[in-house]
């Protein structure tokens, strides 16, 4: 039995059970890793000895009869834009490069106190930005279905590292589609929760209105057991919601009868490739089929959010990677003249091209004279799509659509022309922009053999409907369970 | 280089002093003051606020701007503003909102200052001062909150600048107000009066030497009885009221000057060296920092209810307008005397806790603005540090009221309080201060000074009584000031008329 295949559930049920030990698990992680990862590249810094030191100490308690936390013994890979402390957090940037932050993020100290071991930290686009991993200073991450092709992005090493069974599951951030559009391109369950359900405190911001953690796993059991361990109010981040969250693993009923979901006509018109079209309209149809009523609708706002989002995301990101500037943290050029140079030198050649543009573009959308024509007026969008939101889900329990207009591209394909890359965000970007939950479940193949993600949207807070619509399709279909190859 | 500027200085200085101008001019200042408000800890972590710590030990991953982290902000900071914009008859905002206002410097470790733009806390309110014996009501625009910034040492040895982010996320309240003042005198009044208040309320403790109240001067002159208002420059980080006089001084008398040789002012950040006492220029409007502000996304809006501001109203203090205007009618005192005591709370309290004894608070108020004032300024004290307690101030005017010591040796004794701190009636004790009221050993000195001053004597006879005072005073000389003034005057009286 190839332990790392399994998924959190199974693991967890084998474990408590005493049939296998923490640590043959952690060491069939790390087999397939040493394997494959070469050829994958999800990992950007491995926590071996931390790791097995920690899988030591669980399986101990565990023999011990000590009570232990819900993801005991559960290999986690972590985006490297989430501190760790004592463990490198590089968001894949030459300018972080040897940063070690001297504290854990909230989600991190959260996995941890439920006892899941931290196998190491996750390639990704450079600080969150880009679609494909492409952007990473350190390396480019492959897609395991097909190593020609990306795994999507940015939270490319986390879902791929789940796809290719080289770790339980992984934590990414989503800040305009950054888990769910590789959890569709890499054939995996991804959910970015609603704005505020997860702590942000140590996540190495991007825009901060927007960017949210989740998780990435193998299946919608496993997403619910994971969002369990990492949601709740943090009082180290002001803008965590201090509400009662539910046991999401109540949510898992394989029943939609009555629900009402709707289908915006803008998701599924020009511009989507036929093949997830298609996927995603027959997922509509089996839903259907199991007494969820389907319909469509009009979303009209939507063709603005890519612009929207990308005048807020980058005025935000200007602000945010300012402090990057050679004085403090992280790289510092070795050559200027004075504090200007310095300034001008270690941004210049600490920052890829990517991160440079974003910052040059929010940094003009906030300049005096521009700032209402840009900032102010994609902040009056924003209050518009939300909304649109909120008038769809006046009817629907949930929205479905595809993820993504397209399966995973090739390598190189899309990394020149930029506009192209921020236009695969179109199904993505409008759900951060409103602080929705959107949750990503296999759904088919394309004629290449290349996974297709459904994206299920909710209400605020409404993750527990979506875990029960994704849930219900899983049980009803076998997408989920499709491993590639290699 | 160098002797030609000095030499210009003081042609200018000529010029001014024999007021030689083209025009009358009138002098337009507004202020922008930043006081460090007294919450313990800062404003988005739970760092200490203390004045003076080893460089970099009051600091954490929040206030150094770790990657990663985010702000929590300190809600004493809001109540603390709310009250300082009660004390100052603002309108509190129900809404408002923190903004970044985006910058590079070495000592802002996020590159960006959490600050307020366009929704700050309070807002329309006023402060009255009293110049020359009429009330003037000068506007306040705005108070903001925002959090300070580190501190640059520059090594003047190894040429090195090295960073202290002790204070850096420090929280500070921004007091802007109106461009209403017309002198540095009115700038004076109007920051003492702030000062009072701030101190009052307990939202500062306003220590300038520990840079706790710092001021921006805006300055601009027009020619009497023009409407607009001429363009203004801008002097920074002025931390120190006398500074802060020098400045305006200094440079409306600079623009007046450009005016009068033909030239025009220019709309600039201006630094002032107080050493030199002259402003330069820093940087024109043209290359000012575009700060890029827009709302922080890390902090929600700060929403109060009419209760919250309905209680910090209710729990105010008594401010110092109303505590002077009881000085008046309670205590009795001449209006003057109550606007200098109640100007320092530390120093009002000392003088209703003196008062408290029972002695007369005329007397109090004549120690307290006379000698202990003097001695403070002497020895750079604040009103804070007064070296002894009422109690003893008290026991001291007590001892002159009873006739155990005379005025003078009452100022040697206040000297030697201030010193050590020590108890009057000890001092009094220890060195023999009491007065001398044995006859007969005082007729010994009347005799002494009288035969000693035969003209005052001639004098006497010829009908000028006022000699008799030089006779006393030459007799309080002789006994080292403990005679018993009374006594020797009616000692010297019986001896002249013998």
């Amino acid at each position: 039995m190839d332990l790392n295949k399994l998924t959190l559930h199974e693991i967890k049920n084998l474990i408590s059970k005493k049939e296998v030990k923490v640590d043959e698990v952690v060491a069939a992680c790390y087999g397939r890793i040493e394997n494959i990862d070469d050829k994958i590249g999800s990992f950007l810094t491995l926590n071996k000895e931390d790791a097995l030191r920690s899988a030591f100490d669980i399986q101990k308690k565990l023999d011990n009869g000590e009570k232990l936390g819900s993801l005991a013994g559960i290999p986690a890979g972590i985006k490297d834009n989430m501190c760790t402390e004592g463990l490198k957090t590089t968001c894949a940037s030459k300018m972080l490069e040897n940063f070690i932050p001297p504290y854990d993020a909230t989600v991190v100290k959260k996995l941890k106190s439920q006892d899941a071991i931290i196998m190491g930290k996750m390639n990704m686009d450079e600080f969150a930005m880009g679609g494909s991993t492409e952007n990473s200073y350190f390396k480019k991450t492959r897609n395991p279905w097909d190593l020609e092709r990306v795994p999507g992005g940015s939270s490319g090493g986390s879902a791929a590292s789940v796809a290719a069974d080289e770790v339980i599951f992984s934590l990414g951030s989503d800040t305009g589609g950054s888990i769910r559009q590789p959890a569709s391109f890499c054939g995996v369950v991804g959910l970015k929760p609603t704005y505020g359900a997860v702590s942000r405190y140590g996540l190495v911001a991007f825009a901060s209105s927007l960017d949210q953690i989740g998780p990435l796993t193998k299946d919608v059991e496993d997403c619910a057991i994971v969002l369990n361990a990492i949601t709740g109010y943090d009082k180290m981040d002001s803008t965590s919601a201090n509400v009662k969250y539910p046991d999401y693993t109540a949510s898992l009923v394989n029943d939609v009868k009555g629900l009402k979901i709707g289908i915006p006509k803008e998701f599924i018109g020009e511009g989507l490739n036929e093949d997830v079209k298609s996927a995603v309209l027959a997922a509509a149809k089996k839903l259907e089929s199991l007494g969820a009523i389907i319909e469509e609708f009009s979303m009209p706002m939507n063709e603005y959010a890519i612009p929207a989002y990308y005048m807020i995301a980058c005025a935000e990101a200007s602000s945010n990677l300012a402090r990057f500037d050679g004085i403090k943290y992280g790289y510092r050029a070795s050559n200027y003249t004075d504090l200007l140079d310095l300034y001008k030198q270690s941004r210049s050649e600490g920052f890829g091209d990517e991160v440079k543009r974003r910052i040059m573009l929010g940094t003009y959308a906030l300049s005096a004279g521009y700032y209402d024509a840009y900032y102010n007026k994609a902040l009056k969008v924003r209050t518009l799509i939300m909304n649109e939101f909120d008038n769809a889900f006046a009817k629907y329990d949930c929205i479905l659509g595809p993820t993504a207009p397209t399966t995973a591209y090739k390598l190189g394909e899309k990394s020149e022309n930029p506009l192209e890359m921020y236009l695969g965000d179109i199904y993505t970007v409008c759900v951060n922009i409103a602080g929705l939950p959107g949750l990503v479940v296999p759904c088919g193949f394309d004629s290449k053999d290349l996974p297709i993600g459904m994206q299920l949207i909710g209400k605020a807070f409404g993750e527990g409907t979506l875990l029960r619509v994704g849930y219900t399709f899983e049980q009803n279909s076998d997408f989920s369970k499709r491993k590639p190859s290699i | 280089m160098n002797r030609i500027l000095i030499l210009v200085k003081e042609s200018l200085a000529f010029r001014i002093e024999r007021g030689d101008y083209k025009m009358n001019y009138e002098i337009v200042i507004g202020l922008e003051v930043h006081a460090e408000l007294a919450t313990k800890s800062k404003m988005y972590c739970s760092c200490s606020t203390e004045f003076g710590g080893d460089p970099n030990t009051h600091c954490c991953p929040i206030c150094t701007g770790m990657p990663g982290v985010l702000p929590v902000l300190n809600e004493k900071v809001v109540k603390y503003a709310v009250k300082a914009g009660l004390a100052t008859n603002c309108e509190i905002a129900h809404y408002s909102k923190q903004d970044r206002k985006n910058y590079f410097y070495p000592d802002l470790p996020k590159a960006f200052q959490t600050s307020q733009y366009d929704l700050p806390l309070c807002k329309g309110g006023y402060i009255d001062i009293e110049t020359d014996g009429n009330t003037k009501r000068i506007g306040i625009t705005r108070i903001h909150i925002e959090e300070d910034a580190g501190k640059l040492i520059h090594d003047e040895w190894g040429g090195d600048t090295m960073v202290d982010y002790n204070r850096c996320g420090v929280p500070l309240i921004e007091i802007v107000s109106e461009p209403d003042m017309r002198s540095a005198e009115e700038v004076r009044l109007y920051l003492e009066k702030l000062k009072a208040i701030l101190e009052y309320t307990e939202v500062s403790d306003c220590k300038m030497q520990e840079g706790s109240l710092r001021a921006d001067v805006n300055v601009s002159v027009r020619p009497f009885g023009q409407k607009e208002f001429g363009t203004r420059t801008e002097m920074k980080n002025l931390n120190s009221f006398k500074a802060i006089v020098r400045a305006v001084e200094a440079e409306s008398k600079r623009q007046i000057e450009e005016i009068e040789d033909g030239g025009k002012i220019v709309q600039a950040t201006r630094r002032w060296d107080d050493n030199k006492g002259y402003s330069y220029a820093m940087r024109s409007k043209e290359e000012a920092n575009d700060y890029r502000y827009f709302p922080e996304p890390d902090i929600p809006p700060i929403i109060l209810s009419d209760e919250y501001i309905e209680k910090l109203r209710l729990g105010l203090p008594e401010l110092p307008h109303v505590r002077e205007k009881r000085y008046v009618e309670s205590f009795g005192l001449p209006e003057y005397d109550a606007a200098i005591l109640t100007n320092s709370k530390y120093f009002a309290n000392f003088f209703e806790s003196t008062a408290a004894f029972g002695v007369s608070p005329k007397l109090i108020s004549n120690w307290m603005m006379g000698d202990m004032s003097r001695l403070m300024k002497d020895k750079e004290l604040e009103p804070d540090q007064i070296p002894f307690e009422p109690e003893k101030l008290s026991k001291l005017i007590a001892l002159i009221e009873k006739g155990i010591i005379s005025g003078s040796i009452a100022k040697k004794v206040f000297e030697k309080m201030f010193e050590t701190g020590e108890d009057p009636e000890i001092i009094v004790k220890k060195e023999g201060l009491e007065v001398v009221s044995d006859e007969g050993a005082l007729k010994e000195t009347v005799k002494k000074v009288v035969e000693a001053n035969p003209q005052s004597v001639a004098d006497y006879k010829a009908g000028k009584a006022k000699s008799v005072g030089f006779l006393v005073g030459q007799a309080m000389k002789e006994t080292k000031g403990k005679g018993n003034p009374q006594l020797l005057n009616k000692l010297i009286v019986e001896y002249l008329n013998k």
